[in-house]
């Protein structure tokens, strides 16, 4: 009994890391159409952020909530600036302009931090279901996910910035005749999504140990349950980054992690398949 | 005289190759090193401090009156942690700059792509790293420890401290099966059973499944040769999870890169391991080491297993060329295959004539606060994997790396 709550727990915990590390990703490809390459090194300057802040003495919720997605999120609008703004609607070259800024970002955060490996210790302890012990850090991360699915919603739903950030992105000409600049709506929505790939590197620092290249590990399976996700934002994330979860958990604990691996990467390949357009492309039609 | 085209570069080439004599002349003045690593990139972190110890060991020879009355020169190539470069520069070394002794490779991949370039040159190769064993060929001279003489020292140490039942979780390449198939062997000589073996590939850096499946398993100890930077995320979540009270962990890999000054000391401490070398190592001739590298660079812990191999290394060669009294590949490898000694920060480095692999002093350790601290010192452990399918004093033209079955 006590190990079915522990499978339970570690595949709750497998969705919602995929939905922590791909949720950043979703927002910029889902909603601007940019295809960021540089999405995992965004994620890898969210755990820095974090380890530098908890290294001068910051609490380390405060580091990872706050101060990480800020600054992530302020990198990626000087990023926008600079680089994206002058190639929305134009696919493949953000492609080559966001591998290069990746390849950037790798080499900057090389020169300031070195080569070594650095972290950070888990904030949470471990505790006792049963005969097991489980990583508390583990449900921290489960509610934040949560917090961030509902927030998501919330936000495009039910508020005004929400509502022309999605009027933008179905008609730019509509929303620009109507008052609000797409430039404008861009340029938030870039923030927004670069602050979530920060969050999701802060939150994750604490279980791993960070090199300049750590972003690499995360851009595939992240690219994965977006893509696989389909046109909905909120509801193909929660869809694709639920089944991939499952089915990398189940086969990781049955078999062993390299099957695990596989599984998942299988299942994306079936899935796209049967249903090109993502999930939400034949279910959930419309949703968000 | 009209200067065509081809006139004007035949006496252009000439003139070339006569200004070309005397340095040629002079360069036996000096004694050329080649060393070949990844200081930048990836590798960094092991290739840097390796490269500093080399020119800590070359300043040193130079200081005491350099070699054969000739001072040793340093021609040093970064191969920026990227597998093509190892070739270019390893023709480079040989065919072009013609150096006497090449010291240097970090992963196995970087040693294969340069072997043969090396043997085919005839240019004495030295790789200093600690590997997976098996590497059979007259011209290359080995000094790291391999699987066999760590796992030998490490196992029943492991298994005293805790229990007969071990599981396994191990990196998913040719190092991490190798290793698994020696600790298998090694925990069945003493009595002990394998109740669990897993393979990660080196991305991996979710733990969280496995360790409720060794959890399920309830052995006594689990042995971890994990590599690189994401697999050191399996030591943080076992301490996350509270494992780290529960069952005792081991690891062949654990510090070779200093990775063990990353771990808090909550995560780290107890952490069982065997190497060449210690920081901790409290020997008159490491703490030498130490104090000289201090000299030359200021501080002294980036000091890691692998730099202080290379150092032996370069000491070992030089010892040889002294013997030898002379630069000769031949006379050279002929000392070599006296069984050869010098005395390293790690302890003795004895010459194995047969594997030309390295009898080193193993040591147990454990980390304590960001350390290592040393338990015991097993003297003179023979690198008895690749003794078993490796005789280069009866098939000197062997030139195979061995996959050795158990």
């Amino acid at each position: 009994m006590d190990l079915y709550v522990v499978v339970l727990v570690e595949m709750l915990y497998g969705v919602a890391s995929l939905i922590l590390i791909s949720a950043g990703l979703a927002i910029v490809f889902g909603m601007i159409k940019v295809i960021n390459l540089a999405h995992g090194e965004f994620m890898m300057m969210g755990g820095y952020a974090t380890i530098t802040a908890v290294n001068l003495g910051v609490n380390v919720f405060v580091a990872m909530l706050l101060i990480a997605p800020v600054v992530v999120g302020l990198i990626g609008l000087v990023v926008e600036r600079l680089v994206i703004r002058h190639l929305y609607g134009r696919l493949i070259d953000t492609m080559l302009a966001t591998w290069g800024l990746s390849l950037f970002f790798i080499g900057l955060a090389t020169m300031v931090f070195g080569n070594t490996t650095t972290g950070i210790s888990t904030p949470i302890p471990g505790f006792a279901i049963g005969d097991y012990q489980v990583n508390g850090y583990n449900f921290f991360i489960i509610v934040v996910s949560a917090l961030l699915l509902v927030a998501m919603l919330a936000v495009l739903k039910g508020t005004r910035a929400g509502l022309v950030a999605r009027g933008t992105m179905q008609r730019p000409d509509m929303a620009a005749a109507l008052g609000y600049s797409p430039d404008r709506v861009y340029m938030a929505t870039f923030f927004c999504g670069s602050a979530l790939s920060g969050l999701a590197g802060a939150i994750l620092a604490p279980l791993v140990g960070l090199v300049p290249t750590s972003g690499g590990a995360y851009i595939a399976k992240a690219f994965i349950t977006v893509i696989a996700g389909g046109p909905s934002l909120v509801a193909g994330l929660f869809a694709s980054a639920g089944f991939f979860g499952a089915v990398n958990q189940i086969f990781t604990f049955a078999i062993s992690p390299v099957i695990g691996e596989v599984a998942l990467l299988v299942a994306a390949v079936v899935l796209l398949r049967i249903l090109p357009q993502g999930v939400t492309g034949t279910f959930f039609k419309g949703r968000l | 005289m009209s200067l065509n085209r081809r006139t004007f570069l035949s006496s252009a080439a000439a003139v070339a190759s006569a200004s070309m004599l005397p340095r040629a002349a002079m360069a036996a003045d000096s004694i050329k090193l080649g060393s070949i690593l990844d200081t930048s990139g990836i590798f960094d972190a092991y290739g840097t401090p390796m490269d500093m110890a080399m020119r800590l060991a070359v300043n040193e020879i130079n200081t005491a009156g350099g070699l054969l009355g000739m001072q040793v020169e340093v021609v040093a190539y970064d191969t920026q942690s990227d597998m093509a470069l190892y070739s270019q520069y390893g023709q480079q070394l040989t065919r072009q700059d013609e150096v006497d002794v090449v010291h240097g490779g970090i992963l196995s991949a970087s040693r294969e792509a340069i072997r043969q370039t090396m043997r085919k040159t005839r240019t004495l190769y030295f790789y200093n790293v600690l590997y997976e064993g098996g590497v059979c060929d007259r011209n290359i001279f080995i000094n790291g420890v391999t699987p066999a003489q760590q796992v030998e020292a490490l196992v029943p140490y492991a298994m005293g401290k805790s229990g007969k039942s071990v599981y396994i979780l191990a990196a998913d390449y040719n190092y991490g099966q190798i290793t698994a198939r020696w600790i298998q062997k090694f925990v069945a000589d003493n009595g002990g059973e394998t109740v669990g073996v897993d393979f990660f590939p080196l991305d991996v850096s979710d733990f969280g499944s496995t360790i409720a499946k060794i959890q399920t398993v309830g052995p006594d100890l689990v042995i971890a040769p994990l590599v690189g930077g994401a697999h050191l995320s399996f030591f943080r979540q076992w301490a996350a999870a509270g494992m780290k009270d529960r069952i005792p962990l081991a690891s062949t890999t654990m510090g070779v890169g200093n990775e063990h000054k990353v771990l808090t000391p909550e995560e780290g401490n107890g952490i069982m391991v065997a190497y060449n070398y210690s920081q901790e190592l409290d020997t008159p001739a490491n703490n030498a080491f130490k104090e000289r590298w201090s000299a030359s660079y200021g501080d002294s812990s980036l000091i890691h297993e692998i730099a202080v191999s290379n150092y032996q290394g370069v000491m070992t060669w030089a010892e040889a060329v002294r013997q030898a009294g002379s630069l000769d590949r031949e006379a050279v490898i002929a000392a070599l295959e006296t069984g050869l000694s010098i005395g390293g920060p790690a302890g003795t480095v004895t010459v194995d004539p047969k594997t030309h692999h390295a009898v080193l002093d193993v040591h147990i350790m454990e980390i304590e606060d960001q350390g290592m601290r040393v338990i015991e010192t097993l003297p003179q452990r023979q690198p008895i994997d690749t003794q078993a399918v490796c005789d280069l004093q009866a098939n000197p033209d062997d030139n195979t790396q061995y996959e050795i079955q158990i």
